[in-house]
């Protein structure tokens, strides 16, 4: 569906049929930007025209990914690049369609960023469920090397790169980029303490930059038609594209590439068609699980889904996995389900998470499960508060974002804990 | 300690392939692939299997188990030959997962987690699985990997574990033990 009234720069195999083969991709420019940086291009050239872009992380934090890049400590050498091909937050299905449908754009980013930071080595760390995908990007990565655009001595130059894919094994963590490097070097994944931040202490502790998959497909195309040309896309302090995968209570959902700053309106009623059975939305989560509950009013629908705008409603864009939630749905069911999913993954490195999480999956079953007592959510709170600030990283933090905003903001969901049947949730 | 390596060695080639990927002073970062290539025949790793890594990498058995134990997909016991994993986090119990389950697990007359009496079916839930948008969905892991199956219901799961027990029994029938 032509979700937008432009061409596509991320999902353009939505357009392009074949997409995935390394001919059509060449056909349509590819591997041209990576050609000119190599042939025409000085690595801190490169930095500059993404810093230019004002490009950023799209894997949640939202980092500027040029700044990222010129961190990369020249003193330490080899420098490595890994891909965050992680992708276990739940709400989130883009870097998927990514990998499978434009991969090789996504394998120019990476190669682009490896010459950017003088790298001669990348790593696509998958989630062990993406078997299936890493096959088939073992073979891209193949044809990349039959066409002599990875290996030594690339286009007659002296830069040589080889690109190689990891298999993660059912870790949610390790999307947390050092619990994402220790898994890589073969241990258990854990986060590391930071600083130092992996630019300067990264994979075998040797400078190593760490994007997310949909941040290196938007690279390609910066380089090709400039930082101007991106700039052009989005608002000003969040340029550019972005993929919102929409899920939950609506009746389209799916990727959606909009220009960051779109609505959260437009993106539910225009291209998700709204809410099943015609149901009024009750609240929003715009960055998956790890989400704070947005008040579904009409001043939230009509915020921009940007990284400036969202903290106005009380939570962050993240990885832009929106799920909508509409008022069938119980907000203690809902918090009940996300606390499970964090208490399952919970590294168990760190005591706030891993036994913060544990008390709260107690509370909220029982509260899910109308055997509470009004003052087991008072307790509830009292423990979110408690594992809020004191985590290793961010997963800890993200496991209470649901629960606390859940109760401050939809107190009335609540306060009926008095038993009442809540067993049938679904809308079918 | 003993290992009877004649009867539990590693395919060798496929063995360099993995330990090529890393730098040779970073052997560890393979044992993650290895252990995926010691599950792959039997659907686990075995204690063998947990020595053989180990001497490949210049690991301790205990530290290869720390692996097996800390990741999910990994088994340290014999398993039923097919996993059904229902994802059934919040995006895909906004479209039907939990029922989706539990509906399933009633037909095949087991509790959620247990294996079907003739050991073939497991059928557990997991966490997310990145396919939200095409609820109710799970993955298949059997020896032969993981695959997806989207947008289900209850009547194509049942098809699909009709043609894995047809498959099963024809399989038996050829190695002449059925």
């Amino acid at each position: 569906m032509a979700d937008t009234q432009r061409p596509y720069v991320l999902l353009r195999h939505r357009e392009i049929p074949d997409f995935d083969n390394l001919e059509v991709y060449r056909q349509n420019n590819g591997f041209k930007a990576f050609e000119k940086v190599v042939t025409q291009m000085q690595p801190a050239e490169v930095v500059e025209v993404v810093k230019a872009s004002g490009l950023r992380g799209r894997g949640g934090a939202g980092f500027p990914t040029g700044l990222k890049w010129s961190f990369i400590d020249n003193k330490n050498w080899p420098h490595y690049v890994v891909a965050n091909a992680d992708e276990s937050e739940p709400g989130t299905f883009k870097d998927r369609e990514i990998m499978e449908g434009n991969p090789y754009q996504f394998l120019e980013g990476v190669a682009i960023c490896a010459y950017a930071v003088k790298a001669n080595a990348a790593y696509v760390y998958l989630r062990g469920e993406f078997w299936e995908l890493a096959g088939r990007l073992d073979q891209h990565i193949a044809a990349m090397q039959a066409a002599g655009l990875l290996g030594d001595r690339l286009f007659g130059t002296d830069y040589a790169l080889n690109i190689y894919t990891h298999l993660g094994a059912g870790a949610y963590i390790c999307g947390e980029e050092t619990a994402l490097l220790e898994s890589l070097e073969g241990k258990l994944g854990q986060p590391r303490l930071r600083p130092p931040f992996p630019p300067s202490f990264g994979l075998y502790s040797k400078p190593t930059i760490v994007n997310n998959v949909e941040t290196l497909a938007n690279v390609p195309l910066i380089i090709e038609h400039g930082s101007d040309w991106y700039r052009t896309y989005g608002t000003e302090k969040s340029p550019g594209v972005k993929i919102y995968s929409l899920s939950g209570c609506v009746n389209r959902p799916g990727n959606y590439e909009l220009p960051l700053g779109a609505t959260f309106r437009e993106l539910i009623f225009e291209y998700g068609g709204g809410i099943p059975g015609g149901r009024q939305v009750k609240a929003i989560m715009a960055a998956g699980a790890s989400s704070s509950l947005i008040v579904a009013n009409d001043q939230a629908l009509d915020t921009s889904m940007d990284y400036e705008s969202v903290p106005n409603v009380g939570a962050q864009l993240g990885s832009a996995s929106v799920i909508v939630i509409d008022e069938s749905v119980s907000i203690p069911w809902l918090i009940n389900k996300t606390v499970h999913f964090f208490r399952h993954e919970s590294c168990g490195k760190c005591t706030p998470c891993r036994e913060g999480t544990y008390w709260m999956s107690h509370l909220t079953e029982r509260i899910a499960q109308d055997q509470a007592k009004p003052a087991d959510v008072e307790l509830l709170y009292e423990v979110a508060s408690q594992i809020r600030g004191k985590c290793l990283c961010a997963l800890g933090e993200f496991s209470i974002e649901a629960v606390a905003s859940g109760i401050e903001r939809f107190r009335g969901d609540f306060e009926r804990l008095e038993p009442q049947a809540e067993s049938d949730q679904r809308i079918g | 300690m003993h290992v009877e390596k004649s009867a539990h060695r590693l395919p060798s080639l496929e063995v360099q392939a993995i330990l090529a990927k890393y730098p040779p002073d970073q052997r560890r970062s393979a044992v993650m692939p290895l252990l995926y290539l010691a599950q792959r025949e039997k659907m686990y790793v075995g204690r063998e299997d947990l020595a053989e890594i180990a001497e490949i990498l210049g690991l301790t058995p205990t530290e290869v188990a720390s692996i097996v134990g800390f990741y999910s997909l990994y088994y340290d016991e014999p398993q039923g030959k097919y996993h059904i994993q229902v994802c059934t986090d919040l995006p895909c119990a906004l479209r039907g997962a939990d029922r989706f389950m539990q509906e399933l697990c009633a037909r095949l007359g087991i509790q959620p987690g247990k294996t079907t009496a003739d050991g073939l079916i497991t059928v557990e839930a997991v966490m997310c699985l990145a396919a939200c948008d095409k609820a109710p969905m799970f993955q298949l892991q059997s020896g032969a990997g993981l695959q997806y199956y989207e947008n289900q219901t209850l009547e194509s799961a049942l098809a699909l574990i009709e043609q894995l027990r047809q498959d099963a029994a024809t399989k038996r029938g050829r190695n002449g033990h059925g």
